[in-house]
């Protein structure tokens, strides 16, 4: 059975989605269908809002003491299967899928030139 | 027009709903009858709580009482409590919740970035949201209550408050993914039974009563049509109307005719409206209805003329003023920029911003007339002129243009999923917030070229906009994205008193003046400074001889010199007017001076 399982300590923002402020912010609305798209694949994904959620911030040792030493530079936090694997950054769907060792059918492809538009046909 | 007994407050008042809801265009008294009402039941003695929901409360100078979040007791007043859901203040009170206990155990830099992703107007609107649904949905929190009576905000507000709780619960159904951006109200899907349960209720006839409230005036009326339709249309359908400060003239007094011929008018053109509501009439008293002793006159006595009683004199002084006129030839040199009428919802800013700008327009300028006020009449008001442009910021037509766009733009490179998601998430009651707001700052950039005449919305949704202004400005100056130059410049262009030009807009009566000088505060605290205050429709002004008209006339003059003499650089005094003023004829009125002085 793979567990595997995708935690995301997001910074403080309105919401995760990057549609909210005066200008959407495309890296999260990607990152936000690239999880989308893992959980498709059978990933177990938890995200984490510092302004909404912060009690998971506080009960993870390895995310306070990278939020006591780098401060908000170290977020985003991704963990895998209980371990930090990037910090700081929104990695693109192929890292992502390198990581959680699936197979890279990682580029998103434009809605229209697909027939079910998840690349999996 | 008399008053039939069977048509009196007192009668309305026999066989009241648990819930009641005042609603009405901002000015229409709508506070006053609530108080009103809310005294003659716990005279009766029904325990009732009343409740402000208006950003802009005065509740607290009417009742003469300092209210907070929690009901107070109002001494005068056995069996009555009364409560203020401030959306700054509950705001607040949310913030702490959710960041309070993590000072100390976070680093503050931290703890700081929290505090500011929760200082939005979306937090605003959702606390204040939170707090009125609660009263209305959690039958613990109103138990110690028979009655609640809410004082709601002007009408473009109470619109979005009231069918706020179909459209939550409607996007909460439709949410699938459980990731959608619900912004600061993370634990929503926690209270969903809450939010049900006052939509129930605002729909169930046999304990909600909405009761509009209007002036025998065509804006007051049709506002209240349309109210009432739309709220009818969300299943807010047991609804009574009251018709407030009816006049009649005592005498030939040409004002006092016109005044009273201007209401019947007003009557007669909304007689369909008439037929179907029930309604009750309220006539105009000669003071304005402050303190309790004259809200309980207001539903024991029926004293149309009693009010009225005028005494020998009739001369009556007041500081100097400017007509608009002047005020007008203050602003043409500059040849263009910004120029904002703000104030209570009311006090007649889509007026005096119509006739600002069909009098620029006249005297040659390129004019555009514009509001963010989804509930303005602007069209009509204004009419047509040579040279001037009218528009409305129209916040579902800005939404869908703004989905659009992001769709075409972020969700240009995602797939079949990706954009289903982003389509969802742009669902969220932020967006429209978001959409109306770059719209705004597109309307503000135009004044690099020609004049812009902004009705801006009613008080309280402006500050909300004005606080949207300064979040997102934090927010731009920390991203410098992809931020359009215009939403950038919006808040250096309205601090800018060569590019904007803010008229405060008030009546001579004691709490539009109170109103609008907190906001002048507001504004200040914003580093944004009046350009002139404007006070409209004065009775004093206008040369009236009917003696209540007077007795209301000698009224004003109080507030007309705390006006000038303490809140305003230069102040235009605008007389009341014998023709409703719409269109660029029947505007041209307010340009005239009756009494010299």
């Amino acid at each position: 059975m793979n567990l595997n399982t995708l935690q995301i300590f997001d910074p403080a923002m309105c919401c995760s989605t990057g549609v909210c402020g005066p200008e959407v912010d495309t890296k999260l609305v990607q990152f936000a269908a690239d999880l989308d798209w893992l959980k498709a694949q059978g990933v177990i994904v938890q995200r984490h809002n510092l302004s909404q959620n912060p009690a998971a911030f506080v009960e993870n040792e390895a995310v306070k003491t990278a939020l006591t030493e780098r401060g908000e530079a170290a977020l985003p936090v991704l963990f895998h299967n209980g371990r930090i694997a990037v910090t700081g950054r929104y990695p693109e769907r192929s890292e992502l899928a390198a990581l959680l060792s699936l197979k890279a059918t990682a580029t998103p492809v434009p809605a229209k030139s697909s027939c079910c538009g998840d690349g999996s046909c | 027009m008399s008053i039939a007994a069977e048509q009196s407050l007192a009668h309305f008042l026999e066989a009241p709903t648990r819930f009641l809801f005042f609603t009405g265009k901002g000015g229409v008294g709508k506070t006053s009858l609530a108080c009103a009402a809310a005294i003659a039941l716990a005279d009766a003695g029904r325990r009732v709580l009343l409740v402000s929901t208006d950003p802009a409360s005065n509740l607290d100078e009417v009742l003469g009482v300092r209210l907070t979040s929690t009901p107070t007791d109002i001494a005068a007043v056995p069996q009555l409590a009364a409560l203020n859901v401030d959306p700054a203040a509950a705001a607040t009170a949310y913030r702490e919740k959710l960041v309070g206990p993590y000072r100390g155990t976070l680093p503050e830099a931290i703890v700081r970035s929290m505090e500011e992703q929760l200082s939005g107007a979306c937090t605003m609107e959702i606390a204040a949201f939170d707090e009125f649904s609660r009263l209305l949905g959690e039958p613990a929190a109103t138990a110690d209550y028979d009655h609640v009576i809410f004082d709601t905000a002007p009408t473009g507000h109470t619109l979005r408050l009231l069918s706020l709780p179909g459209a939550w619960t409607g996007f909460l159904a439709s949410s699938t993914t459980g990731n959608s951006c619900l912004g600061p109200l993370a634990g929503l899907e926690k209270q969903r039974g809450i939010y049900e349960s006052a939509l129930a209720s605002l729909a169930d006839g046999t304990r909600t009563t909405l009761v509009l409230v209007s002036r025998a005036q065509r804006a007051a009326l049709a506002e209240a049509e349309r109210t009432s339709n739309e709220l009818a249309a969300i299943g807010v359908r047991h609804q009574r109307l009251i018709l407030n400060g009816l006049f009649q003239a005592a005498d030939s007094d040409p004002i006092a005719l016109a005044l009273q011929r201007r209401e019947t008018q007003a009557l007669q053109a909304a007689a369909t409206f008439l037929t179907r509501m029930r309604f009750s009439k309220v006539p105009l008293r000669s003071q304005n209805l402050v303190g309790i002793p004259a809200l309980r006159a207001l539903v024991t006595a029926d004293y149309f003329h009693a009010g009225s009683q005028p005494e020998g004199e009739t001369s009556v002084a007041w500081p100097a003023t400017e007509t608009l006129t002047e005020l007008v030839d203050g602003l043409a040199p500059a040849g263009r920029g910004v120029i904002m009428t703000m104030g209570k919802g009311g006090v007649g800013k889509t007026t005096i911003a119509a006739a600002i700008a069909t009098e620029l327009a006249r005297r040659g300028f390129k004019v555009h007339l514009s509001t963010t006020d989804p509930a303005a009449h602007i069209a009509a008001a204004a009419g047509q002129i040579t040279g001037m442009q009218v528009s409305r910021i129209d916040p579902q037509a800005e939404t869908r243009t703004y989905v659009k766009q992001v769709m075409a733009t972020a969700g240009k490179n995602l797939d079949a999923n990706g954009r289903a998601l982003l389509e969802e998430d742009l669902r969220s009651p932020c967006t429209e917030e978001i959409a109306v707001f770059r719209a705004f700052a597109r309307t503000v950039a135009e004044g690099k070229d020609a004049f812009v005449v902004l009705d801006t919305a009613p008080t309280g949704h402006t500050l909300l906009l004005l606080d949207a202004t300064e979040a997102y400005h934090r927010e731009i100056a920390r991203k410098a994205s992809d931020v359009p130059e215009e939403v950038r410049q919006l808040l250096p262009r309205l601090r800018n008193g060569e590019f904007t030009r803010v008229l405060v807009v008030t009546l001579p009566e004691a709490t539009p003046v109170h109103e609008a000088a907190a906001l002048q505060l507001d504004l200040r605290r914003a580093r944004i400074e009046p350009f002139a205050w404007v006070i409209n429709q004065s009775l004093a002004e206008s040369g009236s001889r009917d003696p209540l008209l007077l007795a209301r006339g000698r009224g004003e003059v109080q507030f007309i010199r705390e006006v000038v003499e303490q809140h305003s650089q230069r102040t235009a005094l605008v007389p009341w007017v014998t023709e409703e003023p719409a269109g660029p004829e029947c505007l041209q009125q307010l340009f005239q001076t009756a009494t010299p002085h």
